[in-house]
């Protein structure tokens, strides 16, 4: 499960918050409601979650209350695989 | 006959208050006195210019440039031009000489008046365009000594005949005022007679200046803000103290130099305001001559004036708004003040008594109070045009079906129940985003509400992916910067998600103009 949430750490430091120490970001850190995930950004993080651990995520589940922590995100895939 | 037209404003003051000092500098002499010039001795001076103008060649209805640190040589210099009929065109001796060459040889100076020191490079300047205007070269502005001196050098080979100051009509240019163009290129608004006293006679109404104020003269004389000063002081027989462009820049010394001059009617864009509340260290020093406080040219951050406000409680504090082409058109009292809880920017207020305004929607129809449209300003303020630009000043205006001319000043409010203008952004600092219309000054004043956030400038980016994105340039206090996640966060308390900026900058401090306003050019080049 580690695994999981450090490739989704990753990839969020790397695409959203470019220069941002990974200390700040934590599995409570608010993505959605944090304003750090907008809605595009949301789209391409569900597309990256797909591809990479080959589920898929509903549109109704990309949302606030289903992805809104590194925590929430890591429970929905790990849920599917 | 006496003279007529803005001149006339110094004719009338040297007669009532003569030996009254009309101009102090900042500036000490060599003896360590601070330099002055009473009205008499500034009205003569100045008819000394308008004499040495026509033994030039100069006739009326010529420009002439100036082209000096601001000194009691240039104010005389305006004077002697005014009275001589002409149009005066000041540029600004800190910005690029080719730029300066430009204006000159734009409106096609007939004179100017040089300090030592800009000369060579500028008369290179303007030889490669093609013509240099007779210059009259002064070693030093300061005190009107260098002014004097040259006028001398002058007389000696040949004396100026005396002549009588001009009789301007209403229509006549007064003066150019160069801003920056869309182009690239600065355009030049004139101004006239009737528009600049309609204005400072709203001016006199308005403000109760008074022979025994000490007005400051913080904008250089190629701002619009300096027609206040100069004028409206001037005509009241008051004592205008220039301040000189280094120590209008640095908080700590200028409010040392407020108390120690004992200013009583300040006047100047809101940027410095805010950083003589920060840094000035006001706490320590003894305001207690200040009674107005004037500012125009840019929205002044609630925070920034509160804490002023807090300092300095004494004065009344106005905000006066209007682009150039009109100068001031609308002016609110700030009342009382400012609410901890407040972080809206105050209205831009109700119209100056002089001037009519009214909002129109895109296609130029009237809006009812409560609508969002372009404010257009109509009356004896507004500006004859842009210098040699017809298709630009057609553009400018819009003609009503009475045929009255209203500037549309391109900013975009509303109308409040109580007639008061709400600005709420400039027509080309609106951007479409994800369908929504976002104004990026609006993102700005959120930001402005971080407790760590110094200064704040938003800009918006063409981009490929999603349209636009929009940056945001942030300073800072120092060694307390906010994380990304914090400032997201905080972004997302309070804004809506499709204002949040996509990428955020640090920088030392947000770039100026030379009128001391947020350059968003030059934050458009860091990216």
């Amino acid at each position: 499960m580690n695994h999981i949430s450090d490739a989704i750490k990753e990839y969020i430091l790397s695409e959203f918050l470019p220069g941002e120490d990974p200390a700040n970001l934590t599995a409570t850190t608010p993505l959605i409601t944090g304003a750090i995930l907008d809605s595009l950004a949301t789209i391409k993080l569900v597309a990256f979650l797909e591809e990479r651990f080959k589920i898929t995520i509903q549109a109704h589940e990309a949302d606030a209350d289903h992805m809104d922590t590194i925590a929430e995100i890591t429970k929905l895939v790990t849920s599917k695989m | 006959m006496s003279a007529t037209g803005l001149h006339a404003v110094l004719g009338q003051a040297a007669e009532r208050h003569p030996d009254a000092v009309a101009i102090e500098e900042s500036s000490l002499d060599e003896r360590g006195q601070v330099r002055s010039i009473t009205y008499r001795e500034l009205d003569r001076l100045s008819d000394r210019v308008r004499d040495r103008l026509r033994a030039l060649g100069v006739r009326d209805g010529d420009r002439v440039g100036l082209y000096t640190r601001k000194s009691i040589d240039g104010v005389a210099w305006i004077f002697g031009a005014l009275k001589a009929g002409t149009a005066y065109v000041p540029v600004d001796p800190t910005a690029p000489p080719p730029r300066n060459a430009y204006v000159m040889d734009n409106c096609t100076v007939a004179a100017a008046l040089v300090e030592r020191r800009f000369e060579e490079r500028f008369r290179a300047e303007m030889q490669a365009l093609g013509r240099v205007p007779p210059l009259l070269v002064i070693d030093e502005a300061g005190g009107g000594e260098g002014l004097r001196a040259a006028l001398d050098r002058e007389d000696r080979s040949a004396a100026a005949p005396a002549s009588t100051s001009a009789q301007s009509a209403p229509g006549d240019l007064a003066y150019i005022l160069y801003t920056s163009g869309s182009t690239g290129k600065p355009k030049g608004v004139m101004l006239s007679h009737e528009n600049a006293l309609s204005f400072v006679d709203w001016c006199s109404e308005t403000f109760s200046v008074m022979p025994s104020d000490r007005c400051s003269s913080h904008a250089p004389f190629h701002f619009d803000l300096s027609i206040l000063d100069l004028y409206l002081t001037l005509r009241r027989g008051a004592t205008l103290v220039l301040v000189a462009d280094d120590l209008g820049k640095d908080p700590q010394r200028l409010a040392q130099f407020i108390a120690d001059r004992r200013l009583s009617v300040w006047y100047s864009a809101p940027s410095i305001l805010g950083l003589l509340a920060q840094y000035g260290g006001l706490e320590r020093l003894d305001l207690s001559a200040l009674r107005l406080v004037l500012f125009a040219g840019e929205v002044f951050p609630v925070k920034h004036l509160r804490l002023l406000q807090g300092l300095v409680p004494r004065p009344r504090y106005f905000n006066l708004y209007g682009p150039t082409e009109t100068n001031v058109c609308t002016f609110y009292e700030i009342p009382g003040r400012v609410p901890d809880d407040r972080t809206e920017p105050y209205p831009i207020g109700g119209v100056c008594s002089h001037l009519q305004a009214r909002v129109v929607d895109p296609d130029g129809h009237s809006l009812p109070p409560g609508k969002e449209g372009e404010l257009c300003i109509a009356g004896p303020g507004v500006m004859q045009g842009y210098w040699s630009l017809p298709e630009q000043t057609e553009r400018a205006f819009l003609t009503d079906r009475e045929g009255g001319r209203w500037y549309r000043t391109g900013d975009v409010v509303t109308e409040a129940p109580d007639g008061t203008y709400v600005f709420l952004g400039r027509r080309d600092r609106m951007v479409k985003r994800r369908g929504y219309r976002v104004e990026l000054g609006e993102i700005e004043s959120a930001l402005y509400r971080h407790p760590l956030v110094r200064e704040a400038a938003v800009i918006a980016l063409a981009d490929t992916e999603s349209g636009v994105r929009v940056k945001a340039f942030l300073s800072c206090r120092e060694g307390a910067r906010p994380t990304l996640i914090q400032l997201k966060g905080f972004c997302a308390e309070n804004l809506p998600a499709y204002m949040v900026p996509d990428l955020f900058a640090f920088v030392d401090a947000l770039p100026k103009t030379s009128t001391d306003k947020v350059d968003y050019q030059r934050l458009k080049e860091l990216t």
